[in-house]
């Protein structure tokens, strides 16, 4: 036991020893690793985990919980539920367009390239950068505003919607679509020219190809991709709190709120209640999408 | 009536490149104004000239170079502790702890489907008591962010492994006489390097752009201290953004080039590239 | 599915350009009731393009399709009742087996009960009914192949129409494919035009072979009288492997090493020639230890083909083929000094200036 617990005798004395101590010296080189995350990502998880069920006095309670049919979460829940379906399916919609115009092109082309390589940037391109660059351009002091005020069309004259939940979906799917299009691709590459060629010899128009061959084929991915914008826009946090800061519509900003509340009281039970449930929809979410993947490599 | 033939298959074609064109201009509009819209508030006078006094006046406010050169040092210190944490791990695990190699790759993935904000539910406390025990300067965020950093670091490393035979190349090494130190450093390293660039490239661009951790831990990142002075002074503040902008994005045109060698992509790797980052930085 | 009569297909004069490439250069091409005519050349000589023409995937910049007498010509694909095979990967693979086969028939608007039991009867026609409920990556390459030429033939189509149908396939199943493709094809009594580069192919299967080059065709003709009686150098040279001898042509014949051998060119006018010889129209007479002449020389090397050999004969100032039963090839270890005959079919023969007929 002492030759197990000390692995440093281990290794001087124990050259001839069989096998399981020696495993128990080669586990030895993952300890700093496990350790790590241990402390910095299991011990984080276990907490929100275990935290959301106890009261600042450590004793166990449901309560946090109940705290989630408050108004303003309950409208938070809705309204992060809302945009980020929005902004998912229009993101995915217009992610799809933009892959299949690559897609028809060359597939070495520098059109194509440029717009891969774009892609990979703008769909990591979110937050307080993201933010700005709508508030200097579409915003009551950006040009495309003032120009657009100049010539008679004042789209801010019920409103300036875009520090509201319409803007930040708009602020979306700067990153959204990009992230289609990387997502997307790799499903558009793989249908073969054949198919068309094969759905045409067998009396097939065009309609027919996308209604029963393409469409069927990449449906699949189109809805697993959706399914991860979903999340993805579920999950964010930065933009809408540099877009937004009046009120917390998004159910991210409602965890901040309730972790270091600037008015009221500090409610770090609360918070991680909310992140428990945030992290219910996106595992469903998570779920839905590898069920799809399996769907899909039936046949792929 | 070969002509008539000709012309469907023309159309069709022409209707092709007119979609083609008219989706890629209104993406360039889409995608382009915004940006192109920050160089040009940051460099509008108040009499609608253009003026550079925005870009000048950086260098005013003692807090917002605090902050760039925090997360500056914050880039630094990730990108090491990430990959002497990473890199001898994950060579450890492919030589001799095979077992380990899904945990270890689930461990490493675990913070993509784990939303910035929740992590920090979970940290707050880890760093209210590390405030108090050990320090609270803001360097100690690199410690989150290392783990923020672990799912793209772990993809490129893990390509880069997967590319060389680590078990043969090590075997050989040993038995020529290396230690272990000399096979990582002389042996395994240097035929990875390309990897090892590619993931300190990633962790440089996320930190740069991290918000949610810092903001909700109540340090004054770059990106924190962008929202903080955007609301004093906007042109300021939106001159700081775009200069982080062009610096991520030279850093992301290098790691395109680096990442132009030949090699098959993986669906869940564009996947797990793209989607992760977007839900930590968004 | 049985007992259908072909119909006649005619290409004629079909030009086709790629920018300054000609693929097609005036091709015509007349396919009888129910034959099957293999186009054979190697990649790049148009036998695809000319396919592609016949099935309407692409346009022709001058000439006609006609198929049973109507011009198709400006006709799309889906609506000239051709059924085709692809090289590969053209399943498609959300449908099982049964499915794609079906997929013609409901394009059709057959009823659904109607199309699943033609699609069954077709797959029992290639020998698959077993594997009806398989998807694509379930089933073998040679599988998916059979599958194709059912759902080619489930539409019950004028025309059937195989792009290099076996080129994917690995040399067993390719024969035994090659087979099955011919025997149902006669059994369904179906006009067929088969692209191949492959000469063993092409003459195995079809009643007739039309050997392309640039474009254009150099030689159609049955089978046999393509590989003995090639009308071009380039169809002997292409088709099976030739030997090329220098001799001079002299009133009809040409004398090639001391023998005269018949012409198939007859009216070629008199002078120095290079002769295309097959090498089974080589044969090793004997031992020929002690004789000199310009048809002795030395056994070089002895290839093992199976049933038969190829043997390499050393003349000195050049080698040649000669190809034998590997029971006659055994006598004739590497070495042996022998004497060569030539039998006298009639020999191709080529000139460096194009070859010029005597008036």
């Amino acid at each position: 036991m002492t030759a197990a617990g000390n692995p440093a005798v281990a290794t001087s004395a124990g050259r001839p020893l069989a096998g399981g101590r020696r495993l128990s010296l080669d586990w030895l080189g993952a300890v700093p690793f496990l350790a790590y995350v241990g402390l910095f990502l299991l011990l984080p998880s276990a907490i929100v985990g275990f935290g959301a069920f106890f009261n600042a006095d450590s004793t166990f309670t449901l309560e946090n919980f109940g705290h989630l049919s408050r108004s303003y979460v309950v409208r938070a829940t809705i309204d992060t539920t809302v945009i980020s379906a929005v902004t998912a399916l229009a993101g995915a919609a217009l992610g799809a367009l933009l892959a299949y115009a690559i897609v028809t092109g060359s597939p070495n082309g520098l059109l194509r390239r440029l717009v891969v390589s774009a892609s990979g940037v703008l769909a990591q391109f979110g937050g307080v950068t993201l933010a700005f660059a709508f508030i200097a351009s579409i915003g009551p002091a950006g040009f495309v505003y003032l120009f657009a005020q100049a010539h008679g069309l004042d789209y801010y004259a019920h409103g300036i919607w875009l520090f509201e939940r319409s803007g930040l979906g708009l602020v979306y799917l700067y990153f959204q679509i990009p992230l289609m299009v990387l997502v997307f691709l790799p499903a558009l590459d793989g249908i073969k020219p054949q198919w068309r060629e094969a759905t045409e010899s067998l009396g097939g128009n065009t309609w027919h190809y996308w209604r029963h061959i393409a469409g069927p084929i990449l449906f699949p991915s189109f809805l697993g991709a959706a399914l991860l914008l979903f999340a993805n826009a579920f999950s964010a946090y930065a933009t809408a709190q540099a877009l937004i800061n009046q009120g917390q519509p998004m159910l991210s900003q409602q965890i901040a709120g309730a972790l270091s509340s600037e008015v009221g009281a500090v409610e770090p039970g609360f918070a991680k209640a909310i992140a428990i449930e945030m992290i219910v929809i996106v595992t469903l979410v998570t779920v839905l999408y590898s069920l799809l993947q399996r769907r899909t490599s039936r046949w792929l | 009536m070969a002509v008539a033939a000709r012309s469907t298959q023309r159309t069709r074609w022409i209707r092709l490149q007119v979609f083609r064109y008219v989706t890629f201009a209104a993406a360039a509009v889409f995608f382009l104004v915004p940006i192109g819209a920050m160089v040009e508030f940051s460099t509008r006078a108040n009499n609608g000239s253009r003026t550079l006094e925005y870009w000048r006046s950086i260098f005013d406010y003692p807090e917002m170079i605090a902050a760039i050169v925090a997360s500056l040092q914050l880039a630094a210190i990730t990108s090491v502790v990430m990959l002497v944490l990473l890199v001898p791990t994950m060579v450890w695990v492919r030589l001799k702890l095979p077992g380990l190699s899904r945990i270890v790759e689930f461990i490493c993935l675990l913070p993509l489907t784990i939303p910035a904000i929740v992590l920090v539910v979970g940290l707050f406390p880890v760093y209210i008591w590390m405030g108090s025990n050990f320090s609270d300067s803001i360097l100690t965020l690199s410690l989150a962010y290392v783990v923020l950093v672990l799912p793209y670091c772990y993809r490129a490393l893990d390509a880069g492994l997967g590319a060389i035979d680590v078990k043969t190349l090590s075997e050989a090494a040993r038995s020529l006489g290396a230690s272990w130190f000399a096979v990582m450093w002389r042996i395994i390293v240097p035929n990875i390097s390309n990897a090892i660039l590619n993931a300190t490239l990633l962790s440089v661009a996320l930190v740069l752009g991290e918000f949610t951790i810092a903001n909700n831990l109540l340090y004054a990142n770059l990106q924190v201290e962008l929202v903080h002075l955007g609301r004093a002074n906007a042109g300021v503040s939106i001159a700081v953004a775009v200069a982080s902008l062009l610096f991520a994005f030279v850093l992301l045109v290098i790691l395109a080039f680096i990442g132009n060698r030949p090699r098959r992509v993986r669906p869940e790797l564009a996947t797990a590239l793209a989607g992760p980052l977007a839900a930590s930085q968004t | 599915m049985t007992e259908r009569s072909g119909v006649e297909v005619r290409l004629e004069n079909l030009v086709r350009r790629y920018g300054t490439v000609t693929a097609l250069d005036g091709l015509s091409l007349t396919i009888a009731p129910g034959e099957l005519v293999a186009l054979l050349g190697p990649s790049g000589c148009g036998k695809t393009t000319a396919l592609r023409l016949l099935a309407g995937l692409e346009e022709a910049d001058g000439g006609r399709v006609v198929i049973a007498g109507k011009d198709v010509t400006g006709l799309p694909t889906s609506r000239r009742n051709v059924g085709m095979v692809f090289q590969a990967y053209s399943l498609f693979p959300h449908m099982v087996a049964w499915e794609n086969v079906a997929f013609g028939l409901q394009m059709r608007k057959v009823g659904a009960a109607e199309r699943k039991k033609r699609a069954l009867e077709a797959l029992e026609l290639v020998g698959l009914g077993r594997v009806a409920n398989r998807y694509a990556n379930q089933m073998s390459g040679g599988q998916q192949q059979r599958v194709a030429l059912a759902r080619a033939l489930a539409i019950r189509p004028q025309v059937l129409l195989l792009d290099e149908p076996l080129s994917a396939l690995d040399a067993k199943v390719r024969a035994r494919l090659r087979d099955e493709i011919r025997r149902i094809q006669l059994e369904v009594g179906i006009t067929t035009l088969f692209v191949t580069h492959d000469q063993e192919e092409a003459l195995a299967i079809a009643d007739r072979v039309g050997v392309m080059q640039s474009g254009r065709l150099e030689q159609l003709g049955p089978p046999t009288l393509v590989y003995t009686r090639p009308a071009t150098p380039f169809v002997a040279e292409f088709v099976g492997l030739t030997n090329r001898l220098a001799g001079t042509v002299k009133g009809g014949a040409v004398e090639v090493r001391g023998v005269r051998l018949p012409l198939v060119q007859p009216d070629i006018a008199d002078g120095p020639a290079t002769a295309l010889v097959r090498p089974e129209a080589v044969s090793l007479a004997s031992r020929a230890d002690a004789e000199e002449g310009p048809l002795v020389g030395a056994v070089l090397t002895v290839a093992f083909l199976g049933a038969v050999s190829r043997v390499t004969v050393d003349l000195g100032d050049t080698t040649v083929l000669a190809q034998m039963p590997t029971s006659a090839a055994s006598q004739y270890p590497a070495g042996t000094k022998v004497r060569l005959e030539l039998r006298s079919d009639p020999v191709l023969i080529q000139r460096e200036e194009p070859v010029a007929t005597a008036s």
